[in-house]
C-alpha cells in the first residue's frame, strides 16, 4: 500500500485531473461542433514547446506552457484568417494550419540539438505518466507532512489549478455559455458578447490542452476533449446532466484506465505495464461505443 | 547536391523515393480534391490516425507467424483493414447516433492512435528487440527505405490515380452536389465509399514516406491551393494534383540532400509555403487582388461623389476625396474644380441625372437594376434610349 502512494497516487491523481479539466470545456466544444479545435490545439502544443526550448535553452515549466499557449492562439488565429480571408471551409482551414505547424515542430526539433534534454515527438505524443512520480512519499502519512508534500511533482499542482480553474469558470459562466451554445442568435439578441465568449472558451481550452499536455501527451487530450463529452451527450438532453455525466465517464477512464495499463498485463502474464495514457483515452472510447450502442439519449 | 537529387541524379534508390513521393503527392492533391469539395477534408485525419492499429498489429501477427515483422506489404494491409475500421466507426457514430461529424472524427482518430500506442507499448515489452522501424510509420522516414518498397509505393501511387481518373465523373457529380447526383441516378453511398476507399489508399501508401500524422497535410493543402486559382473542378483537380506532386518532389529532395530534414515535414512545408502564396497572389480570390479591387472600387466611389458634389456646387469635406479629385486634376487644393473637373463634373451629373430617369421608368427596370453609382449609363442602354431619357431631361446644363 505505501508503493501505492509513491508509484501510482499522483499519477493517478494527475491522469483524473487533466480528464476532467479537458472533459469541461470539450462539452462546449462537442455541442457547437467545433469539437476538432481540441485536436488541432494539441497538435500545435508540439511547435510551440520546441520555440520556446530553442529561446530559452532549457526545460523549464512557465516558458514551454507560454510557448505553448502562443502556438495556440496562433494556431486559432490563423484557422480564422485562412477561413475569413480565403474564404475556405473551417474543417479545411484547420487542416491547413495544424499539419503545417506540427511538420514546422518535427522540423524545428530535428534540426536542433536536443540530445542533451528529454524532449521528442513519442513524449510529446504519449506523454509519461507513469513517471510522474511522488519520490519522497512513504505512505499515507506523507499527506500531511510537509517535507514530502514539497517533493509532489509540479504537474500535480498546475494541473490542479487548471481544473479548478475550469469548474469555476465553468460555474461563473454557466448561463452565457450555455445560451450562446444553443442559440447565438437568441444570447445576440440578450446583448452577451457571442465572440468573446466563443474566444474565451477556445482559449480556455488551451489552455486546458497545454496544462493536460504537459502531464499526460496530447493522446490523452484530445480523447478527453471529445469521448467523454460525446458519450455524455448520448445520455441525456439536460447540459447539466451532461457534463456530470461528462466528469464520471472522465474519471472512470482514467482511473480505470490506469489501473488496467500497469496491472492488466499481468492477467496476460507479462510483467511489463503497457502506456496509461494510450490506455486511458482507449476506454473513453470503450464508452463512447457502449453510449452510443445502447446510450438513452442516442438519437 | 539539391539539384541533383531534384533532377534523380542521386542514386537509384533515392530516385526511386523522390519518384515515389512525386507520385504520392499527385495522387494525393487529386483525392483529396474531391474530399476538399464535398466539405470532409477532416474525415481523413481520422482516417490516417486509425492506421496505427493496424500496423502495431500487423506487427505482432507477423512475428508470432515468425515472419520479419517489419515486412511492408503486411504492415500496409493492416494499415488498410484498421484505417477501414476506423472510417466505418466515424460512419456508424455519425448517422446512428445525434453525435456531428466532427465529433465522430475526433474520437475516432484519437482512440484509434491509442490503441496503437497501447499496441507500441506492447510491442516494445515483447523483446524482438526489432520494432524501432515502427516508429517511423508516425512521421515517416525514406532513409533505409528498400527497393522493393519503393517500388510498392510508386505502384500504389500510380493504381490510385488510376482509379481516380476512371470515377472522377460521378465523384465530382457528388461532390458540388449530393442531392442532384442522387436524383440523376448515382447511388451516393457507393461513391462516398469509392471515394473513402481511395483517400484510405493514399493514406496507407504515404505511411512509409509523410508518416500518419502528416498525410493529412497532402490530401488537404493541395486542393485548397488549387481552389485559389480555379472555379472550376476539372482545373481544382488537376492543379491539386500539379501542386501536390511538385510539393513533394521538391520536399523529397530536400530531404535527400540536406541532413536531418526528414521528409514528411519538409513536403509538408513546402506544400504550406505553395498555398501561402497562392492566397496572397492568386488572380481572383487572392489577398491582394482582392485589396486591388476594394481600392479600385473605393476611388471610383470616391471620385465620383466628389465629382456630383462639385456639379451641385456643394463643398467637399471628405479629406480621401479631395486628395482623389487633386491627383487626378479634376480639383484644386481648395475644393475649386479645374476646367477639366468642370467638365468631368458635368458628365457625372447629367449620367447621375439619366439613371435617375432610367430607374424611374418601369419599361427599363431590369437595366436600371445595374445602378451601382459606378457604371456608365452608356455600358447598360441604348443610345436610342439615353436620347429618349434626354428629351425628359432638357438640355445639358451649366455648372456654376
Amino acid at each position: 500500500m505505501n508503493e501505492f502512494v509513491a508509484f501510482s497516487l499522483t499519477p493517478l491523481l494527475i491522469g483524473c485531473l487533466a480528464a476532467v479539466a479537458c472533459a469541461l470545456p470539450g462539452n462546449f466544444l462537442v455541442l457547437r461542433r467545433q469539437a476538432l479545435i481540441g485536436d488541432a490545439i494539441s497538435h500545435v502544443v508540439l511547435p510551440g514547446i520546441v520555440v520556446a526550448f530553442l529561446i530559452t535553452g532549457t526545460i523549464s515549466t512557465w516558458p514551454m506552457l507560454l510557448g505553448s499557449a502562443a502556438a495556440a492562439l496562433l494556431a486559432v488565429a490563423m484557422i480564422e484568417g485562412i477561413q475569413r480571408f480565403g474564404r475556405i471551409e473551417p474543417g479545411a482551414a484547420m487542416g491547413v494550419t495544424f499539419t503545417t505547424l506540427f511538420a514546422a515542430g518535427v522540423l524545428l526539433l530535428e534540426q536542433s540539438d536536443t540530445s542533451g534534454v528529454h524532449l521528442d515527438v513519442e513524449h510529446a505524443l504519449f506523454g509519461n505518466l507513469e513517471s510522474l512520480i511522488w519520490l519522497d512519499a512513504t505512505d499515507w502519512a506523507s499527506l500531511a507532512d510537509p517535507v514530502a508534500l514539497a517533493g509532489l511533482p509540479p504537474e500535480l499542482l498546475r494541473i490542479a489549478l487548471v481544473a479548478v480553474a475550469m469548474i469555476a469558470g465553468l460555474i461563473i459562466f454557466w448561463r452565457p455559455l450555455a445560451i450562446s451554445t444553443f442559440d447565438e442568435g437568441f444570447a445576440g439578441t440578450l446583448g452577451l458578447p457571442i465572440r468573446a465568449i466563443a474566444l474565451g472558451l477556445v482559449i480556455a481550452s488551451a489552455i486546458a490542452a497545454v496544462a493536460a499536455f504537459d502531464a499526460v501527451g496530447s493522446i490523452i487530450v484530445i480523447a478527453m476533449f471529445i469521448c467523454p463529452p460525446a458519450a455524455a451527450r448520448l445520455m441525456t438532453n439536460r447540459l447539466s446532466v451532461q457534463v456530470l455525466w461528462s466528469v464520471v465517464f472522465a474519471l472512470n477512464s482514467a482511473i480505470a484506465g490506469y489501473f488496467l495499463a500497469g496491472y492488466g498485463p499481468l492477467w496476460f502474464g507479462s510483467q511489463n505495464a503497457v502506456s496509461a495514457a494510450g490506455m486511458i483515452a482507449t476506454l473513453s472510447g470503450v464508452i463512447l461505443m457502449i453510449t452510443a450502442i445502447a446510450g438513452p439519449a442516442r438519437r | 547536391m539539391f539539384f541533383e537529387a531534384l533532377t534523380f541524379q542521386l542514386g537509384y534508390n533515392a530516385t526511386l523515393v523522390t519518384l515515389g513521393a512525386l507520385l504520392l503527392g499527385l495522387a494525393a492533391g487529386v483525392t483529396g480534391t474531391f474530399l476538399f469539395l464535398r466539405k470532409r477534408a477532416l474525415v481523413s485525419d481520422a482516417i490516417s490516425h486509425a492506421t496505427l492499429p493496424g500496423v502495431a498489429l500487423a506487427f505482432i501477427v507477423m512475428t508470432w507467424l515468425g515472419v520479419d515483422g517489419r515486412n511492408l506489404p503486411g504492415l500496409l494491409i493492416g494499415s488498410a483493414i484498421s484505417a477501414f475500421l476506423g472510417l466505418l466507426c466515424v460512419q456508424f457514430l455519425t448517422s446512428r447516433t445525434r453525435l456531428s461529424e466532427d465529433a465522430a472524427i475526433g474520437a475516432v482518430l484519437s482512440v484509434f492512435f491509442s490503441i496503437g500506442i497501447v499496441l507500441l507499448t506492447v510491442i516494445q515489452t515483447m523483446g524482438t528487440g526489432r520494432q524501432a522501424g515502427l516508429e517511423s510509420f508516425l512521421l515517416g522516414s525514406t532513409a533505409g527505405m528498400l527497393r522493393a518498397d519503393a517500388i510498392l509505393i510508386a505502384a500504389g501511387g500510380a493504381i490510385v490515380l488510376t482509379l481516380v481518373m476512371i470515377f472522377r465523373r460521378p465523384m465530382t457529380l457528388v461532390a458540388f452536389d449530393p442531392g442532384f447526383a442522387e436524383t440523376s441516378g448515382v447511388n451516393l453511398t457507393r461513391v462516398d465509399l469509392i471515394m473513402m476507399g481511395l483517400v484510405l489508399g493514399v493514406t496507407v501508401v504515404g505511411l512509409k514516406i509523410v508518416g500518419l500524422i502528416l498525410i493529412v497535410a497532402l490530401l488537404i493543402i493541395p486542393p485548397v491551393t488549387a481552389r485559389f486559382w480555379s472555379d472550376r473542378a476539372d482545373y481544382v483537380v488537376l492543379g491539386a494534383g500539379v501542386l501536390g506532386g511538385l510539393a513533394a518532389w521538391v520536399g523529397a529532395a530536400i530531404s535527400a540532400s540536406v541532413p536531418n530534414v526528414p521528409t514528411g515535414p519538409i513536403i509538408v512545408l513546402v506544400s504550406f509555403g505553395l498555398f501561402a502564396a497562392s492566397m496572397v497572389l492568386a488572380p481572383s480570390r487572392g489577398l491582394l487582388s482582392t485589396y486591388l479591387r476594394h481600392r479600385r472600387f473605393q476611388t471610383g466611389v470616391h471620385v465620383r461623389q466628389g465629382l456630383l458634389a462639385l456639379a451641385q456646387g456643394q463643398p467637399i469635406y471628405e479629406p480621401l476625396t479631395l486628395r482623389l479629385l487633386q491627383r487626378e486634376g479634376l480639383a484644386r487644393a481648395d475644393g475649386v474644380a479645374t476646367e477639366d473637373g468642370q467638365a468631368r463634373a458635368a458628365r457625372a451629373h447629367r449620367d447621375e441625372r439619366r439613371w435617375e430617369i432610367a430607374r424611374a421608368t418601369p419599361a427599363l427596370e431590369l437595366a436600371a437594376a445595374r445602378y451601382d453609382g459606378l457604371t456608365r449609363i452608356e455600358d447598360v442602354l441604348t443610345t436610342d434610349q439615353i436620347a429618349e431619357i434626354d428629351i425628359r431631361i432638357g438640355g445639358p446644363e451649366v455648372v456654376a
